[in-house]
C-alpha cells in the first residue's frame, strides 16, 4: 500500500461530516491515519461524524477502538457507522424480521404465540393468551389478551386488531394496560408508540398511514419474503 | 365400539361430576350402554351424586394394579341396568396411575359400551393428563363466571395439544335475570370467547342440588328445566339436532307483539 495514498477521507455533507475509511489497507494503518487526521482538527468542533467503512466489515471491538480514538483526539461525535457489507447472520435476521408469519389459530389462555418478523393471526387472542413478534402484530380477530410488538426493541412497530380490547399492549419496552373497570372494545384499531411523548397510543386504523407511512411498503416486502 | 368422552373444566366446582352423572343418566334413558369413569382419585364424588357410594367394593386403582378384574370393579346403577360406574379410589392420589394405564383401561371398556364418560378432576396436572389420555372427544363445562371461562379457555388449548380437537361446550348454572342485568356473562359472550361448539346450557336450578343431595341425578326426573336440558344434551350427543331451550318465562300478548316488531322482550 502506498503510504502517500490517503486511507481516511473526510467529506462534508448536509448531514455532517462523512469519513470514508479505505477498505484495502490494514486496520492499524487506518487507526494511525485517523489519529493524525484528528490531531489537526478544531477541538471546539462538535460536528457529528458518519463513519463509512465501505467494503470492510467492522467488528464490534473494532468499532469500539475507533470510538476511543475519536473521543481521545477530537471533540467530534460519532452519529453512526455505515458500510456496504453485512454478515450473513445479520442478513438472515433482517429477512426474518421483515417476513410476515401467518397463523390460523386462537391463542388461548396460557398459550404464547411467538414469531420472528410480523405476526399475522387469523383468530382471537383470548384473555391470558399472548402474541409476541419482533415486528408488527396483526390480529384478524379479537385481541383480548396481551400483544407484544417489537420484542427486540423496535419502537416503530404497531399492533393492529379487528377488535381491540386487550388486557395489555406492549411495544418494544413500553407497556400499557387497560383500565381496571370493564371497557367495551372497539373495531379496527391499532396501537403505536407516539415518538414525541414516548407513550403507547391507540387510534383507528385509517389513521395508520399517517403515523407509519412506510408500513405498507414493509408489509408488501414481507409478504414476498414470508 | 363405544366412544369415550372426557368431561372437563379446569376450574373446580363448576359441575363436572353432576354433568357426567346426568348425561350418563340421560343417555341410559335412551337405552344406551353407558360406563361412567371417575378419575378424580383421592376426591371421588361421582358415586355420591349417583347414590352408589355404599356399593363400591373395588375401584379404578385396584383394576390398574391388578387386584381385581375390570368387570368386578364396575358398579351397576340402581335405576338402569345399562349404566355402570367405575369408581375412583379414595385412599390413593392422582400420581398413582399413569396416562398409559388409563388408555389401556378405556380401550378395554370400549367394546362393551356405547358411551364411556370420563369425569375429569379439576386442575391441569397429572389427573387431567390421565383423564384425557383415553378419550376420543371432550366436553368442556363452564359456568358464566369470568374465572371459569378463563380456565375453560386454557383447557381448550390443552385439549388441542393432547390431540382432542373441537371440544364441545356446556354452560352450567345460568341465571337468566343476572345475564339480563349485565352482571353475568351471556351465552353468546362465552361462546364467542371460547369459539367452540355449544352442546347445551343448563339453568341454575335448585332441583339439581336437591337431586344430587338425594343421590339421584336430576335427569331422572321428567319435568324440571335442568333435566330437560340434560336430556337434550344427550340427544345432541346421539346426533339429533335439538334447538336450544328458550329461557324466557314470561308469555303474554305484549311480549309477542314486541317479538314481532323485533324488539327484545324483557
Amino acid at each position: 500500500m502506498n503510504d502517500s495514498m490517503q486511507s481516511v477521507l473526510m467529506k462534508g455533507t448536509q448531514e455532517g461530516i462523512t469519513v470514508y475509511l479505505n477498505d484495502e489497507c490494514s486496520f492499524e494503518q487506518l487507526l494511525n491515519e485517523l489519529k493524525t487526521k484528528l490531531e489537526t482538527s478544531n477541538k471546539e468542533d462538535r460536528t457529528e461524524l458518519i463513519l463509512h467503512s465501505q467494503y470492510r466489515y467492522l467488528r464490534t471491538e473494532q468499532k469500539k477502538q475507533i470510538h476511543e480514538i475519536i473521543e481521545k483526539n477530537s471533540s467530534y461525535r460519532i452519529k453512526q457507522f455505515q458500510s456496504y457489507v453485512l454478515t450473513s447472520d445479520e442478513v438472515t435476521k433482517q429477512i426474518n424480521n421483515m417476513s410476515v408469519r401467518p397463523a390460523i389459530r386462537n391463542v388461548r389462555s396460557g398459550q404464547v404465540h411467538q414469531v420472528e418478523g410480523d405476526a399475522l393471526i387469523l383468530g382471537d387472542i383470548n384473555p391470558g393468551g399472548m402474541v409476541m413478534a419482533t415486528g408488527n402484530v396483526y390480529v384478524f380477530g379479537k385481541l383480548r389478551g396481551i400483544a407484544h410488538a417489537g420484542t427486540d426493541g423496535n419502537k416503530e412497530c404497531v399492533i393492529v386488531a379487528s377488535y381491540m380490547n386487550p388486557s395489555q399492549l406492549r411495544i418494544a419496552n413500553k407497556i400499557s394496560r387497560s383500565p381496571d373497570y370493564d371497557v367495551e372494545g372497539s373495531d379496527r384499531e391499532f396501537a403505536y408508540i407516539n415518538l414525541e411523548n414516548d407513550m403507547i397510543e391507540v387510534e383507528k386504523v385509517n389513521y395508520l398511514p399517517k403515523v407509519r407511512p412506510n408500513l405498507i411498503d414493509r408489509l408488501e416486502r414481507g409478504i414476498e419474503n414470508g | 365400539m363405544g366412544e369415550a368422552i372426557v368431561i372437563t373444566s379446569g376450574k373446580g366446582g363448576v359441575g363436572k361430576s353432576t354433568t357426567t352423572a346426568n348425561i350418563g343418566t340421560a343417555l341410559a334413558l335412551k337405552d344406551q350402554k353407558v360406563c361412567l369413569v371417575d378419575t378424580d382419585i383421592g376426591l371421588r364424588n361421582l358415586d355420591v351424586v349417583l347414590g352408589l357410594e355404599n356399593r363400591i367394593i373395588f375401584n379404578i386403582v385396584d383394576v390398574i394394579d391388578g387386584n381385581c378384574k375390570l368387570q368386578t370393579a364396575l358398579v351397576k346403577d340402581k335405576r338402569f341396568d345399562c349404566l355402570h360406574l367405575l369408581p375412583a379410589a379414595q385412599t390413593n392420589d392422582k400420581n398413582d396411575i399413569t396416562a398409559e394405564a388409563m388408555k389401556d383401561l378405556i380401550a378395554q371398556l370400549k367394546p362393551d359400551y356405547d358411551y364411556i364418560l370420563i369425569d375429569c378432576p379439576a386442575g391441569i396436572e397429572q389427573g387431567f393428563s390421565n383423564a384425557v389420555a383415553g378419550a376420543d372427544k371432550a366436553i368442556v363445562v363452564t359456568t358464566p363466571e369470568k374465572s371459569s371461562v378463563r380456565d375453560a379457555d386454557r383447557i381448550v388449548g390443552l385439549l388441542e395439544k393432547e390431540g382432542l380437537q373441537d371440544p364441545h361446550l356446556i354452560i352450567n348454572r345460568i341465571r337468566k335475570h343476572m345475564i339480563d342485568s349485565g352482571d353475568m356473562l351471556s351465552v353468546d359472550d362465552i361462546v364467542s370467547t371460547l369459539s367452540i361448539d355449544l352442546l347445551g346450557v343448563i339453568l341454575d336450578d335448585e332441583d339439581v342440588i336437591k337431586a344430587s343431595h338425594h343421590g339421584e341425578p336430576v335427569a331422572f326426573q321428567p319435568d324440571t328445566k335442568a333435566s330437560i336440558s340434560y336430556r337434550n344434551i344427550a340427544r345432541r350427543i346421539l346426533g339429533e339436532s335439538v334447538p336450544l331451550m328458550s329461557f324466557d318465562e314470561e308469555k303474554g300478548f305484549m311480549s309477542k307483539v314486541k317479538k314481532i316488531f323485533g324488539m327484545k322482550a324483557k
